[in-house]
């Protein structure tokens, strides 16, 4: 096997760590700070690349011209329609179910679902997908034999800058302040005044939203279909579990090293191969370190 | 100011503040004297929120609060420094005082934090859970004070804390009270820091106050043998 090939496996693989991050950073941070296993997550990813779908239909039928940018309309419109949609499900639905993660389990499932059923009568049972933009289809080559889809490397660098920007909003923000206060100790960030409802709901909406650009992300990927948020859902939980919901760097890592190894057993095994044998890798890592990988340190309070 | 009225908690069936009445007047400082058990801690967190009421009555300047969530509380100007100091700790000194300035939202610590406490402000940088249990102390005071409350309400400010600082804290809150005009609402089992910090004295015993002095009155050592085992 030539060195090439190994480069551009690598590279597949970091397309999947784009979609793995986006989802698991959402799921990571709604977990650690409300205790909320979603699952109806993979679904709000499905409508953002749903709305990144309509939006290129939009774009097609009226402004054809621009079709060659849409796709940052699609993102902002994917990002911003799963806020709001997580919004009002958190104020309207999730919030009555703290502190019962069983009832929550069972809730969002349902939920995920309501959703599935309701895209297949919207969208119908087959899969959608939408055009790529001219400079983004082709490859770079650096060095003859290796060719970098040029989609991808666009995928990657998106990520990076949303990465940083949900890095900065945790750690320079006051929102940031606020969560990360909430999640070490609830009651206590009532009594100095936190507004505990309104943060939980607004990083709700910011977890929703980070599915959506996941969604919008995956459809430069493959074609959507209804069921399409299933396919990342449980891969998206083992990459928090392994990183540990409390560390970002640990979700990244995480989510790195699984998506990494995913496309390397994929090349020489089956897909169901690679997923058992990750599956129980975390199993006995976590046997060792039930915390996640990655767990901060501090004397204690 | 600050005015309980027959305030019940219950702790499922177990009935453990039981009637209990107290005020806190503009500019005063009020201890609640009681041994281990006696229900001071359930009393204050009652009071800023993080325990239900069954009955009764909490009200800070005509604005009933009994049904309010804490940060409501906190709005109004109540400011809790809990039993065990609870600092946030994975956040820095400087974040955990600025999760305080909620009212008023801050991007640096006011700078009269430090000079009540100067030792926060050498270690702004360093992680909340890394203080020591004295220091954790100034920082849940510091962190409750910017929030300019009208009423400081403390838990047993002084358990488990070296004699030293404990004097340095009675002067703290001393001179905060003059300087600033807060209000205090301290809950203790040590007689003598007490007695610097406070004028009026409530004994609890067993979820009900049970007697009431200044701290002139002729029997004020009589709290001491009340909280003698
Ligand atoms: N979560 C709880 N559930 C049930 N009972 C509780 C709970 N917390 C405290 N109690 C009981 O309520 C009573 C009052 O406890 P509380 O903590 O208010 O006392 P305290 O005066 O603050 O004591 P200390 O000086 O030890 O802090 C005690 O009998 C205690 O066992
Ligand atoms: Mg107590």
């Amino acid at each position: 096997m030539g060195i090439d090939i190994i480069i551009m496996q690598a590279f597949s693989g970091l397309s999947l760590f784009t979609i793995l991050l986006l989802m698991a950073l959402g799921l990571a941070i709604v977990f650690g700070l409300m205790g909320v296993i979603n699952m109806a997550h993979g679904e709000l990813m499905a409508l953002g690349a749903y709305v990144t779908y309509l939006v290129a239909l939009f774009f097609e039928r009226n402004l054809p011209s621009l079709m060659g940018i849409y796709i940052f309309f699609a993102i902002f419109c994917a990002f911003a329609a799963t806020f709001v949609f997580g919004y009002v499900l958190e104020r309207s639905f999730i919030r009555f179910f703290y502190n019962r993660p069983l009832d929550t389990l069972l809730a969002t499932w349902g939920l995920s679902l309501v959703l599935q059923q309701f895209y297949r009568s919207t969208f119908g049972a087959q899969e959608v997908s939408v055009p790529l933009a001219s400079w983004l289809s082709g490859a770079w080559e650096p060095v003859a034999g290796i060719q970098l889809p040029l989609n991808r490397m666009f995928i990657i660098g998106l990520t990076m800058v949303v990465g940083l920007c949900v890095y900065l909003m945790l750690f320079k923000s006051r929102w940031g302040l606020r969560v990360r206060a909430v999640t070490q100790n609830r009651p206590m960030s009532a009594a100095v005044g936190i507004n505990t409802d309104r943060v939980d709901a607004l990083t709700f909406a910011v977890g929703s939203g980070l599915a959506g650009i996941a969604g919008s992300v995956f459809t430069m990927l493959g074609s959507t279909n209804p069921g399409t948020g299933q396919l990342y859902i449980v891969d998206s939980f083992i990459v928090v579990v392994f990183g540990g919901v409390s560390s970002l760097l640990g979700t990244a890592l995480s989510a790195f090293a699984i998506a990494e190894s995913q496309t390397a057993i994929e090349y020489f095994a089956t897909g169901t191969v690679a997923k058992v044998t990750i599956l129980l890798f975390v199993i006995v890592m976590l046997y060792f370190r039930p915390q996640g990988l990655f767990a901060p340190k501090v004397r204690g309070a | 100011m600050l005015q309980v009225n027959a305030l019940n908690v219950f702790y499922g069936e177990s009935h453990t503040i039981r009637d209990v009445s107290l005020t806190v007047g503009a500019h005063e400082a009020v201890a609640v004297m009681g041994r281990n058990g006696m229900g001071k801690t359930t009393l204050f967190k009652a009071i800023i929120g993080m325990l239900p009421v069954r009955s009764g009555e909490i009200v800070l300047d005509g604005v009933a609060l009994h049904n309010q969530p804490s940060y409501r509380r906190v709005a109004a100007g109540l400011a809790f420094v809990p039993q065990g100091r609870m600092v946030f700790p994975l956040l820095t000194v400087k974040e955990n005082i600025l999760t305080g300035t909620e009212n008023n939202p801050q991007r640096e610590v006011p700078a009269y934090i430090y000079d009540y406490f100067p030792v926060l402000g050498e270690m702004e940088k360093r992680k909340g859970g890394n203080l020591s249990g004295g220091q954790q102390q100034m920082l849940a005071i510091a962190r409750a004070l910017v929030a300019e409350p009208k009423v400081l309400v403390l838990d047993e400010p002084t358990e488990g804390i070296q004699p030293s600082i404990i004097k340095e804290l009675a002067r703290t809150l001393v001179a905060l009270r003059r300087d600033r005009g807060i209000s205090i609402l301290v809950s203790e089992q040590v007689l003598s820091f007490a007695l610097e910090v406070a004028d009026r004295f409530l004994v609890i015993d067993r979820g009900r106050i049970v007697d009431e002095k200044r701290r002139d009155d002729a029997g004020i050592e009589d709290i001491r043998e009340f909280l003698k085992v």
